[in-house]
């Protein structure tokens, strides 16, 4: 899952595309293109742009504008990122599942969320990003993930919430980029989408059982409702008119629709399946426009986003702290998994040896 | 020829596409099987861009543990979205 919802705007560099250290893991490319005259970079830069104009993908040995490469990385990164925190808010209910059944779907979902991570974090490795300091930037705070992420799962009904409505932003911003200009981003998130419609429905199975069981269960799905609906909307970004970085994506095929048609998009299709929950979405000011067809909604309290994005949402510094400490934790595993390949290194070299004495 | 590293060759059909395994050769270095597997695999234009990689650096699953290596995920129909059972007339779930 995921938004397009974290800092456009870097202070400091984001990512290892601007701290020297994907010079270093291109450091032969690099050294071919430092050979580039002038007139050279200006022939590549109008390949680039014909590839661009007619909507062919972009391939990692091909030449591509610096900019570009560190737009996708920082994105690609921030992709990859929200994954793997995404899976803390539903592991959280791992444990208290009600069933054997939900406990089992759920176990999976969270599993495909590491799968998500993965194939993203090896797509930003095409673009000669290091997993390590990806990882090391998430760790340090100095890459975001969504913004969503920092908000606490309270019943079993958010994870019927988050599946409906996180998921269901997710698919709306996620479509779109298995069309991406940069192949192998767009590839990972072809799987990503077949992946995540398994997600949506099962949150909405989760909320369509509560909407039909006790007045208590209903009050827990409505609850749950009330809570995740404004997050999801502002998982789509701030609104077009100050996405600083909107129209430089859009013109590199990066990014195919605006913050705000997005957004659109998921009202005028959640609307109606919150009707069929029998669920009241928390706006007073939602209605449908019969002229232009679509569900008009109130404003979005953008404070409340720029507050959880900076840093103080309710769950921010948890969310860090225990993805620091399970990378930690991890350690040993690691350590272990490279002592074991040694040894079976070493033991074929001697049976080798032995064969040939 | 037979002393001649064996090459596994992929070729990415067009743009945007992953590579896809299109054969094998063998050729005495990796640049040689380059030029061989694209005179050999796309001759009629089938490729935008190949990769050759040593056989021997291939590590595969083996057929005879097929069944246990895969199992794990046979009896999780849940990872389907076809197992919920919601509403058919909710549209773009």
């Amino acid at each position: 899952m995921y938004g397009n919802d974290f800092s456009t705007e870097p202070s400091e560099p984001l990512n290892a595309a601007e701290t020297g250290g994907v010079e270093q893991a291109m450091a032969h490319e690099d050294r071919r293109a430092q050979l580039l005259s002038e007139a050279e970079v200006a022939d590549r830069q109008e390949q680039f742009d014909a590839l661009i104009a007619a909507d062919q993908r972009i391939e990692p040995r091909d030449w591509m504008p610096e900019a570009y490469r560190k737009t996708l990385v920082r994105q690609i990164a921030q992709h990859a990122h929200s994954e793997i925190i995404g899976m803390q808010p539903e592991g959280n209910w791992i444990t208290r599942a009600p069933s054997l059944r939900r406990k089992a779907i759920l176990i999976a979902k969270v599993q495909d969320e590491a799968g998500h991570g993965l194939y993203l974090y090896s797509a930003a490795e095409t673009l000669g990003a290091g997993r390590d300091e990806l990882l090391d930037a998430l760790h340090s705070g100095k890459q975001k993930y969504s913004t969503i992420f920092n908000y606490p799962t309270l019943t079993w009904a958010d994870v019927g919430a988050i599946g409906w409505l996180v998921d269901g932003a997710a698919i709306m911003n996620q479509v779109p980029l298995c069309r991406c200009s940069y192949g192998p981003y767009a590839r990972a998130m072809i799987r990503v989408c077949k992946e995540e419609s398994f997600h949506q429905r099962q949150g909405f199975e989760i909320l369509w059982a509560l909407s039909r069981g006790t007045s208590e269960q209903k009050a827990m799905a409505q609850d749950a409702a009330n809570r995740w609906w404004w997050p999801a909307l502002m998982m789509f970004g701030p609104p077009d008119a100050e996405s600083s970085h909107s129209e430089q994506s859009m013109a590199w095929g990066i990014k195919r629709f605006s913050n705000d048609e997005l957004r659109q998009r998921f009202v005028d299709m959640t609307v109606p399946q919150a009707q069929k929950l029998g669920l009241t979405l928390p706006d007073p000011d939602l209605r449908y426009d019969e002229e232009s067809a679509h569900w008009r909604f109130g404003e979005i309290d953008w404070s409340e986003f720029k507050r959880v994005l900076s840093g103080d949402g309710p769950c921010n510094a948890q969310r860090i702290a225990h993805r620091r400490k399970a990378h930690e934790d991890g350690a040993w595993v690691r350590e272990a998994a490279s002592a074991y390949a040694a040894k079976q290194a070493k033991r074929t070299a001697q049976a080798r040896e032995e064969a040939v004495a | 020829m037979s002393d001649w590293p064996l090459w596994e060759v992929f070729v990415r059909g067009k743009r945007g596409l992953n590579h896809t395994h299109a054969g094998s050769l063998h050729a005495p270095d990796a640049q040689m099987a380059l030029r061989n597997a694209r005179d050999l695999y796309t001759r009629r234009g089938e490729g935008v861009s190949i990769w050759v990689v040593p056989a021997a650096a291939i590590t595969a699953s083996s057929p005879d543990e097929r069944d246990s290596f895969f199992d794990p995920a046979g009896d999780k129909v849940y990872r389907h979205p076809t197992f919920y059972d919601v509403p058919e007339d909710v549209e773009y779930l």
